[in-house]
């Protein structure tokens, strides 16, 4: 046997851990990330001349429950078709026998990586999240591991919701597809299927903590519904307020966004109705939070438009302020008549 | 590693789809036993004579015989029986085994003499040793539990991506594929400029198309992959270890 070098190992390990492409029309450009479930590269769609990217298993490893989750995954994604959610194209086995899909590239900056200043920009795109969470609620699936991390903001604005690795199936679409999504036939060999809704054992703990809802984090597998993304979405707008500096995750015990000193500083600066908002949502109990992700997104959006929120309750002072914080431009310009109008009586006075 | 060692055998003396050699150590049948040390011990054995050589400053001669006498008692004592893979793995299983070993060596040194029954193995020290000096000047390692299980991971990818590498090139020669292993040989095995050759230089050549030197290349390395991952499932005792060391092998780290 040839002594192999550390070099010559290097370089082994480096095309053996490349996909093999062989056969199918995608040519690998780089590797953009990897994960718990897999490596995602960048490559081209020689038939369709467009970049995606592709989520791979770093080992072949067909009908195991990792190669499940993938296709999983890539079958909810076929599931929901909204500008919110990454969509998906194809899905199947690579010459090396490693479970791959593909989907759109999606160019731009992780929630958690992109400094934006206005906090009405914030907000918006808070509710973007919330658009994309609320349809595939009304899809029947939920997220469960909701971060600023697994949300993508592109160039234009574009916001989208990644990483449905561990959604869980709530109820079946009315109409269910075929779940194997070989839509590109011709590149995907031996297109593998999902026959049954993946089990998750109750005690199995599936999320980020910090974002995970309480009843998540104890493993109550069975008992988690919607709620839980909702506290998921309370900790994201938590984390918007306090800006990318936040060194705890929001719903640590630690103290979350307020814990280090730049969030601290950073959480002054957060509206009171913003911060209830936040605080319904991750509430303790379930039944406390609210009752919807629509309803949630409804509070914010109250908030952004002047009115009242839900989680806030005013006292007459704090009204009269928002009052006059809403109708400032009406009130400025009555105010401006009104003194031109005494500043031209008193002229004509003298 | 024909030439090196005969423990492991040619291809073939194991079935196709290799199972886990670590349960089948366990096996009541000793046959199966017996093919199951052979392998962990094709595997290891460089590993842990380089670590005697390293970590133990034993020279040549001594780590010769410590190796061997450590591997003849791995068969003849039932070690492995003890192993537990939720708590380690076997390569630190074997290396606390082989600091036990050389801390009782007068003890073994004796056992040496009476271990009649156990195997003796027909190792090529020669070349593990020449390994050792290609690989620079010996430097003792360091006590610190990172640094001898970086060393013992870093010699077990190469001692298997080693016997990957021959179990390649023997299926390539069964299967006329010698130029696949040749150009295999080129652009992954050898040094830095031969692998610069383009593929049109190498296609002409090996008198074939610029495409075939693509896609013998992909048949090689996919091949290349699958033994190793093969040869490496047969070292683990769970799908959760295997895929563990799997990601550790090909380099993969999730960020």
């Amino acid at each position: 046997m040839n002594w192999l070098s550390d070099e010559a190992i290097a370089r082994l390990q480096t095309a053996s851990a490349l996909p093999d492409l062989a056969g199918t029309r995608y040519r690998l450009i780089e590797r953009i990330g990897s994960g718990g479930m897999g490596t995602v590269y960048l490559a081209e769609d020689s038939a369709l001349g467009r970049r995606v990217a592709l989520k791979i298993l770093d080992l072949p490893e067909l009908r195991t429950e990792l190669s499940e989750r993938l296709l999983r995954e890539a079958h909810i994604l076929a599931r929901l078709e909204h500008p919110g959610i990454v969509p998906v194209h194809d899905a199947g086995t690579l010459a090396d026998g490693r479970v791959f899909y593909a989907m759109k590239f999606v160019e731009g900056e992780r929630l958690d990586a992109k400094r934006i200043d206005a906090i009405h920009e914030r907000l918006r795109i808070f509710q973007r999240i919330c658009e994309a969470v609320a349809f595939a609620h009304a899809r029947g699936i939920l997220h469960r591991d909701l971060k600023p991390e697994n949300v993508m903001v592109g160039p234009f604005g574009e916001v989208l919701v990644m990483d449905w690795g561990v959604a869980k199936i709530l109820r079946e679409d009315p109409a269910p597809r075929e779940v194997h999504a070989s839509i590109g036939v011709e590149t995907s060999r031996k297109a593998p299927t999902v026959t049954k809704p993946l089990k998750t054992e109750h005690g199995t703990i599936l999320g980020t903590p910090g974002y995970m809802a309480p009843e998540q984090a104890r493993g109550e597998v069975e008992s988690i519904d919607e709620r839980a993304d909702i506290y998921s979405l309370g900790a994201i707008l938590k984390f918007l307020m306090a800006g990318p500096k936040s060194d705890a995750p929001p719903g640590s015990d630690s103290g979350g966004a307020g814990n280090s000193t730049a969030s601290s500083a950073a959480i002054a600066y957060v509206p009171k109705a913003v911060a209830a908002i936040a605080q319904k949502a991750m509430a303790e109990e379930p039944a406390s939070r609210y009752a919807s992700v629509s309803d949630l997104a409804q509070d914010v959006a109250r908030y952004l438009d002047g009115a009242p929120v839900s989680a806030y309750p005013e006292s007459p002072f704090q009204k009269a302020a928002r009052w006059a914080k809403r109708y400032r431009v009406a009130i400025g310009l009555v105010l401006a008549y009104l003194v031109v109008r005494a500043l031209l009586l008193l002229w004509l006075k003298r | 590693m024909t030439e090196d060692t005969r423990i492991g055998g040619p291809a073939g003396k194991f079935p196709a789809t290799r199972l886990s050699a670590v349960l089948a150590a366990r096996s009541d049948d000793p046959a199966e036993r017996s093919r199951a040390l052979e392998a962990i011990a094709a595997a290891y054995w460089k590993p842990i004579y380089k670590y005697l050589r390293m970590r133990w400053g034993k020279s040549n001669e001594d780590a010769k015989d410590l190796t061997q006498d450590f591997f003849a008692k791995l068969f003849e004592k039932e070690y492995l029986d003890d192993f537990d893979p939720a708590k380690a793995r076997l390569r630190t299983f074997l290396r606390i085994c082989a600091d036990r070993f050389v801390a009782n060596e007068a003890k073994a040194a004796k056992r040496l003499k009476r271990g009649g029954g156990a195997p003796h193995l027909s190792l090529d020290f020669d070349a593990a040793e020449n390994e050792l000096q290609r690989a620079g000047p010996l430097v003792q390692l360091t006590a610190l539990p990172e640094s001898v299980d970086d060393f013992l991971e870093k010699e077990f990818i190469r001692s298997l991506f080693g016997l990957a590498v021959d179990e390649l090139r023997r299926e390539c020669e069964s299967r006329g594929k010698q130029i696949h292993f040749r150009l295999f040989e080129i652009y992954d095995l050898e040094g830095e400029g031969a692998s610069n050759a383009s593929y049109a230089e190498l296609a002409k050549e090996f008198q074939i198309s610029p495409t075939d030197v693509t896609n013998y290349l992909a048949f090689a390395r996919r091949e290349f992959r699958r033994i190793a991952l093969e040869r490496l499932r047969e070292m683990t005792a769970s799908e959760e270890e295997f895929r563990r060391e799997a990601r550790a092998l090909l380099g993969v780290v999730p960020e």
